[in-house]
């Protein structure tokens, strides 16, 4: 499927005269998706699918803005959209005057990435087929890997408006996970897996998945159980983001304005943190593989300080609660009825402010009683944002002078404000994740409960 | 293209396509399928939120789109698209063919023509028109977020509604031939409450299926009564300590325990991955002898309910635990081409773009002889979970629940509320200690999110105690 972005913005317009409606907007994605997934060689699901989604919002006359999703993207399909959109506008919030963004016309930065062939359903089987028998080949214990996946994407993203806005990019992205079970006898079975990013299958180092995906699985089957109680926490780098991100209502202007942020409008400035601890969103960062150039309003994306040194230093802001706070938007909307706000792509560093650090908790050589989170799972249970509390399942090992031993089953509970004030080092190395950059980040005294 | 999807001939919602449908099936069975499957919809949907006294999104969507499935052996590739021309989805047709690596040669299944249509939507035509219109529910939210003001402590108040309407036609080369007409309408309750450092949440959600007058019979008093009193009975609360201990889970949305922990893996799915500890269990004792759990799609009204599963079969009441002993696995079609199970009428998927899976419908623990008091007076030193929040479970069965109020449990009695609990376990160790079941079954609405989307179900349960659990905890 090919989508003709500006063939779409010309029917849009052409129907919204007909509809005698002067202002609108779109946002619309046009993707392919190829995946498969194995078992034991043989091949599980292949899917394939085209999709095209199209949401609109129309402004009415009395300065209401009204919205409609839809796939149908006929002469007729746009219309009632457009028809849904006005009806919707008659119920628009009174509250929030909505605008197109100031800096949906501002010139943005495409990055050049050449965009990748799909290799086909037949490549990625065989691809995957082999990754998984050599993943099982790794290890005896290693009986099955019973998630896995290949898959390559291919879409489009427009904006457009009805004051002349238009941008669109393309890109192709590729991404294969591995989770393996292993068992031994009289154990309870264990489970880990990697996954790995790429613009395009080719660009995947799909050896590292295998690899890391096999070390970490053979390195819990020996766990035991670890005593209920207060312990120095190492998080990884992705522990770390996946906490940063649970609790990114704190740097987000749409969560305070809805009374769900523990953040004031007046907290710019104070001190959330230790003076060692820098975060920004950049969604632009070269290693970010699902970077996009502008927002669902069109707002190019930018880099973003969001603590530094400690200190609360922006928000992430849409149009409308940018207006609010009377400065710019950000680059962080997400156009719907009601514009929601989120981060991109969060780097975390340690400042050269870094006095307060103990630098000699490095998780290869300290030899110190400490727990080690290798991931935190169960994050839309477990974590109460509004609150700032968490209590969050995890994968992880227990190290005690120098020998660690992974955790059976356990659970961390906190509060991010404790957390972010009681971090007592930022290791100097920062790694690439997923879903960002961080160094591994210690904090003193956090509960983990065990079977203890 | 901006203009595939308008050539014709195509997919006409309302009317018979039986001999298109037919045409593309014979087209996937000439070209080497064992099995062709057609799932075409026309969604229109509609949600509506009330943030304190506002009106803050009205956010309507339709759609159409088809999802194509073909097996071949004990393989099954899956196409899904916007272009419900007939060119469009023999190009989708194709394209699952070849994903397969099928030749003509490896062909021998028939393909004898579609049966007589099953129209189960025709007493359903008028739903759309019957549910309430956007004014009538922004009224209501308005009033049940207006009920939600108790005092100045309730500092935030959401009311949020949603209404999905499905149709559906789905066609496959063992002859089925059904339409049906699905209408599920959700409404929701949130409120934060603060004073000073202490700060909590309260939420309750209510649900139906084929009732388009539903929303208008709900008692938003009542509703925002129960989630005042749950968000201001722990605005104080104090952190529960963590450890091992016997707990009463409540009845009601209680019963997601066991839906996640234990009705998963009660799913084919899990059977075909090895990733279930009951694969080999069938007829042997699981859980305690207390327990008989049920899956079924029939209950009137009720959020899991369905007139025919995804895969055009109508569902069936299925008794997955009798008396602590697995009696049955929830099967679909490529569950029993795999593992043997019959299929129970529990082929389901999100939408046209999920190819359906084995997946629960209206999932509970049978009521039992005791009370509620029965459970609690049984207990010296425990948790009473009231409310349960979300969880999940690993990929080796481990089990994870946030508990959104709970009281401890003094010498038979309840005492304080407690915040912060999380109950830990795995399902093979935690049901043979469900050593009590009240008498007060109570179902709830949910959503279930896994391999073939987002789901409505219902999980329910009576007040049951478990022996000894992990609470995490600080």
């Amino acid at each position: 499927m090919k989508m003709n972005a500006k063939e779409i913005t010309t029917q849009i317009s052409n129907s919204a005269n007909i509809l005698n409606i002067e202002k609108w907007d779109y946002g619309a994605s046009f993707s392919n998706d190829y995946s498969v997934q194995v078992d034991k060689g043989k091949a599980k699901q292949l899917k394939a699918s085209q999709k095209q989604v199209l949401t609109l919002r129309v402004w009415n006359k009395k300065n209401l803005v009204g919205i409609t999703t839809t796939s149908d993207l006929s002469e007729k399909g746009i219309t009632r959209a457009l028809q849904q959109a006005c009806i919707a506008s008659e119920f628009g919030n009174k509250n929030e005057v909505i605008d197109f963004s100031p800096l949906s016309k501002n010139p943005i930065k495409v990055k050049e990435i050449e965009k990748q062939n799909p290799l086909g359903i037949k490549k990625l089987l065989t691809i995957l087929r082999r990754a998984e028998s050599k993943l099982i080949d790794s290890h005896e214990s290693i009986k099955s890997i019973p998630y896995n996946g290949l898959s390559e994407s291919f879409y489009e993203r427009t904006y457009a408006n009805s004051d002349g806005a238009f941008r669109n990019y393309s890109k192709s992205q590729a991404a294969i996970y591995l989770y393996a079970r292993a068992e031994e006898k009289n154990k309870k079975p264990r489970s880990a897996g990697s996954v790995k990013l790429g613009y395009g299958i080719e660009d995947i180092d799909i050896e590292s998945c295998i690899e890391e995906a096999s070390k970490k699985t053979i390195a819990h089957l020996n766990y035991s159980s670890i005593k209920t109680g207060k312990y120095l926490v190492c998080l990884s780098p992705d522990a770390f983001l996946t906490m940063i991100n649970a609790f990114s209502s704190i740097f987000n202007a749409r969560s305070i304005i809805d009374g769900l942020s523990l953040s004031s409008k007046d907290s710019i400035g104070e001190m959330i943190s230790i003076p060692a601890l820098n975060i920004y969103d950049d969604g632009l960062n070269d290693k970010n593989i699902s970077s996009a150039p502008f927002d669902g309003e069109g707002t190019p994306t930018k880099k973003l300080s969001l603590i530094n040194k400690g200190k609360l230093e922006n928000f992430l802001h849409s149009e409308s609660t940018a207006k609010i706070f009377n400065t710019k938007p950000t680059g962080h909307a997400g156009l719907g009825s009601k514009v929601s706000v989120s981060p991109d792509w969060l780097v975390v560093e340690r400042s050269n402010d870094c006095s307060e650090l103990n630098m000699t908790l490095e998780h290869i050589e300290y030899k110190g009683e400490f727990v080690y989170i290798e991931e935190l799972n169960a994050i839309h249970a477990g974590v109460r944002a509004s609150q700032g509390s968490f209590s969050l399942p995890f994968d992880g090992w227990h190290y005690i002078n120098g020998e660690k031993s992974s955790i059976e089953s356990a659970t961390v509970a906190g509060d991010i404000k404790y957390l972010l004030k009681n971090i007592i080092n930022i290791e100097k190395k920062e790694e690439l994740t997923t879903s960002g950059i961080s160094p591994h980040v210690w904090i003193n005294q956090l509960s983990v409960t065990g079977d203890e | 293209m901006v203009t595939s999807s308008i050539k014709s001939p195509e997919i006409k919602f309302g009317e018979c396509n039986k001999l298109l449908l037919e045409e593309l099936i014979f087209y996937g069975i000439s070209l080497g399928a064992d099995f062709v499957e057609l799932f075409i919809e026309n969604s229109d949907n509609s949600s509506v939120l009330a943030e304190q006294d506002f009106i803050t999104s009205v956010s309507p969507s339709f759609g159409k789109g088809a999802g194509i499935r073909i097996f071949k052996d004990k393989r099954d590739g899956f196409v899904s698209t916007n272009d419900l021309s007939k060119q469009g989805l023999m190009r989708s047709i194709s394209q699952a063919i070849e994903m397969l690596d099928i030749s003509k040669e490896t062909n021998y299944s028939e393909f004898n023509g579609l049966n007589k249509l099953k129209d189960y939507g025709k007493s359903k035509i008028d739903w759309l028109k019957e549910v309430p219109t956007i004014n009538e529910v922004s009224e209501k939210l308005l009033l049940s977020t207006k009920s939600l003001k108790k005092n100045n402590k309730v500092t935030v108040r959401k009311g949020s509604y949603s209404r999905n309407w499905q149709e559906v036609i789905i066609a496959s080369s063992d002859g089925t031939y059904v339409t049906d007409i699905r209408l599920h309408q959700t409404v929701g309750l949130n409120v934060i409450t603060n004073d000073s450092q202490h700060r909590s949440n309260g939420s309750r959600r209510f649900g139906s299926h084929g009732v388009p007058n539903e929303f208008r019979l709900w008692d938003h008093e009542k509703a925002a009564n129960e989630v005042c009193e749950s968000s201001m009975n722990m605005l104080y609360a104090d952190y529960v300590q963590a450890g091992q201990m016997p707990v009463v889970l409540a009845n009601k949305f209680g019963g997601v325990i066991f839906h996640e922990a234990c009705g998963h893996l009660l799913e084919t799915t899990q059977i075909e991955r090895g990733t279930t500890p009951f694969s080999d269990k069938l007829n042997e004792k699981i859980a305690h002898e207390s327990v008989t759990a049920i899956d079924e799609g029939l209950s009137e009204g009720s959020f899991g309910s369905l007139s025919i599963d995804d895969e055009g079969m109508e569902p069936e009441k299925s008794i997955l635990i009798k008396d602590g002993i697995l009696k049955k696995f929830i099967s679909d079609r490529a569950g029993e081409l795999r593992t043997g199970h019959k299929r129970t009428g529990s082929g389901r998927r999100q939408n046209y773009s999920f190819a359906a899976a084995s997946r629960m419908r209206n999932t509970y623990i049978a009521k039992g002889k005791y009370t509620k008091d029965d459970l609690i007076t049984s207990i010296s030193d425990g948790l009473y979970c009231k409310s349960m929040g979300g969880g999940s479970v690993g990929a080796t069965g481990q089990f994870n629940f946030a508990v959104e109020e709970g009281y401890l449990i003094k010498n038979g009695k309840l005492t304080k509320p407690v915040k912060g609990a999380t109950l830990i376990g795995d399902a093979k160790e935690v049901m043979p200690k469900i050593s009590m079941c009240g008498n007060d079954l109570e179902l709830a609405p949910g959503f279930c999110g896994s391999v073939s989307g987002s789901i409505n179900v219902t999980v329910g349960q009576p007040h049951i105690k478990v022996d000894s659990i992990t609470v995490g905890g600080r």
